[in-house]
């Protein structure tokens, strides 16, 4: 490789880095504020202009407190969970197409940090490594509460894996590939190309399944408070739980980004060939993925305040019993149907 | 046992829940753009209704002769005993003969029953909507006649919030 190759990656790299956390301060500040308004309230106002400054406060005020590392815990582990959460919820954005290909320099870059060619295999590998600080957390914690978030978490991950793991399998039967920029370039053309008309249902098992992922309300079971103080982040304080806090609003951007890349069309604006366009297709194409991320992070925020949580019980029900059967319905549908659109 | 009664039998719809979460959504999202509900304190002010019982006043007649004729009624009716009054010869020719020389009211004791505003013959004793009177020191809460005069002076058009709020609009 090249300096120059080599510096393009490293500013990608950058770029993606920055705009993630600034994503994560965003949705920060979002989460607070959309709902208060969804209950009627102003919310944070003050720190700067309509509160804007609040997320910062928010990051200041939990670096001066004090970092407790309780009695009988597992301390090596317990210093490494939160890490072990975050970093995988930083990386899984490295494959995700962001926009069209840009030309400069006079050479071709893709927006997009690493083409690798198993890239949703790559998604799916790191999510489920996220789940292992979530249950080393709750484990080195010494404490019961945090065990029970940890071990709920690592239940409902693999119950939740597989429909969500199925119900991308029929995306893959689609485009034919496992590369991510492969399913968005499927995606492309006329508006009704994008999978999400192609596959209704496959889309609705992977929202929901999503949401079990991400550990969101209504799913949110490994830290119902509720029931189980804070779950595995219980004994966590300081910056280590401001670790959590980033991870999770992190695993919700991916997460957000990756059902916009699956189902959305990606960068995709529909009705438009953005790679005629040069540069200004490139910002259009940007603008969109950003704007249809946008809508699903609001989604998350906006089911948030408005689904209480599922029991337990429910919860496996509905994994097992309810979206297991469906995605694997849907595969033998949409494989069916590319079987018989092969042989006709 | 418990029989299990049955009120309705799900629709293949009902099953489904998306309809029910979808309006569930609408819902939340109607809120997201209503008014919000949100008093900013310092900023606004909650202007309480009529007959709401906030700080103490003592009222005076139109030509400024004081209503009161410290016939101890409310120190009498007072449950918490937080008036202190001691009566003295009015200084005015015309009208009543006695006056009080020292009302005290003691804010920490009070309890805004309103029994004092009650019990008093010449409506001279009277509760305020002033509700935001806090103070650092439990001196600067005893309250003496000639602050309670003045609180008569800041209430007397009903309008202490409103008024405020249009002053600190003027000022800045």
């Amino acid at each position: 490789m090249d300096l120059l190759g080599f510096i393009i990656i490293l500013v990608k790299v950058l770029v993606v880095f920055a705009a993630t956390m600034l994503t994560v301060l965003v949705m920060i500040y979002l989460e607070r504020r959309v709902s208060a308004f969804m209950q009627g309230r102003l919310g944070p106002n003050r720190v700067g202009p309509q509160g804007l400054l609040q997320p910062i406060a928010d990051g200041i005020k939990f670096m001066m407190k004090e970092d407790i590392v309780p009695a009988g815990a597992d301390k090596p582990i317990f210093i490494l969970a939160p890490a072990i959460l975050l970093i995988p919820a930083l990386m899984t954005f490295a494959v995700i197409p962001f926009g069209s290909d840009i030309t400069l320099f006079g050479r071709q870059i893709p927006l997009q940090v690493a083409d690798v060619n198993v890239g949703i295999l790559y998604v799916l590998a790191l999510t489920s490594i996220g789940v292992y600080g979530i249950v080393l957390a709750g484990w080195s914690s010494n404490s019961k509460y945090s065990l029970l978030g940890g071990l709920r978490s690592s239940a409902q991950l693999i119950s939740y894996e597989l429909a969500m793991g199925l119900a991308v399998v029929s995306i893959i039967l689609l485009s034919g590939s496992l590369k991510l920029n492969d399913i968005v370039a499927d995606q492309q053309g006329y508006l009704f190309s994008w999978n999400v008309f192609k596959q209704p249902l496959a889309f609705i098992i992977f929202l929901v399944a999503v949401y079990a992922e991400t550990n969101r309300l209504p799913f949110d079971l490994s830290e119902a408070e509720q029931e189980l103080v804070g779950g595995y982040h219980t004994e966590y304080s300081s910056i280590k739980f401001a670790m959590f806090f980033m991870a999770e609003y992190a695993n919700m951007i991916t997460a957000a980004a990756l059902t916009v890349t699956l189902f959305f069309g990606g960068w995709d604006f529909p009705l438009v060939d953005e790679s005629s366009l040069g540069i200004l297709g490139t910002v259009l194409s940007v603008c969109s993925f950003i704007l249809k991320m946008g809508f699903f992070l609001f989604l998350f925020i906006w089911v948030r305040w408005t689904f209480p949580r599922f029991r337990y019980d429910q919860l496996m029900k509905l994994g097992w019993k309810v979206m297991l059967p469906l995605a694997l319905f849907n595969i033998f549908i949409t494989a069916g149907y590319l079987t018989v659109r092969a042989l006709v | 046992m418990a029989i299990i009664t049955k009120s309705y039998e799900p629709t293949f719809w009902d099953k489904l829940y998306f309809p029910a979460l979808f309006k569930g959504l609408m819902v939340t999202l109607r809120y997201f753009f209503k008014r919000k509900v949100t008093i900013q304190y310092p900023e606004e002010k909650y202007i309480p209704p009529d007959g709401y019982r906030g700080l103490h006043r003592l009222n005076k007649y139109s030509d400024g002769r004081i209503r009161c004729v410290a016939c101890e009624m409310c120190s009498a009716a007072c449950p918490v005993d937080c008036i202190h009054i001691i009566p003295g010869p009015s200084p005015w020719d015309e009208g009543k003969e006695r006056y009080p020389v020292r009302f005290d009211i003691d804010l920490l004791r009070c309890i805004f029953c309103g029994f004092c505003e009650m019990a008093c013959p010449e409506e001279a004793i009277e509760l305020t909507e002033i509700y935001d009177f806090s103070d650092l020191t439990r001196e600067n809460l005893l309250i003496d006649r000639d602050g309670l005069l003045e609180v008569y002076e800041l209430t007397k058009n009903k309008n202490y919030y409103s008024q405020t709020k249009k002053s600190e609009k003027s000022e800045t």
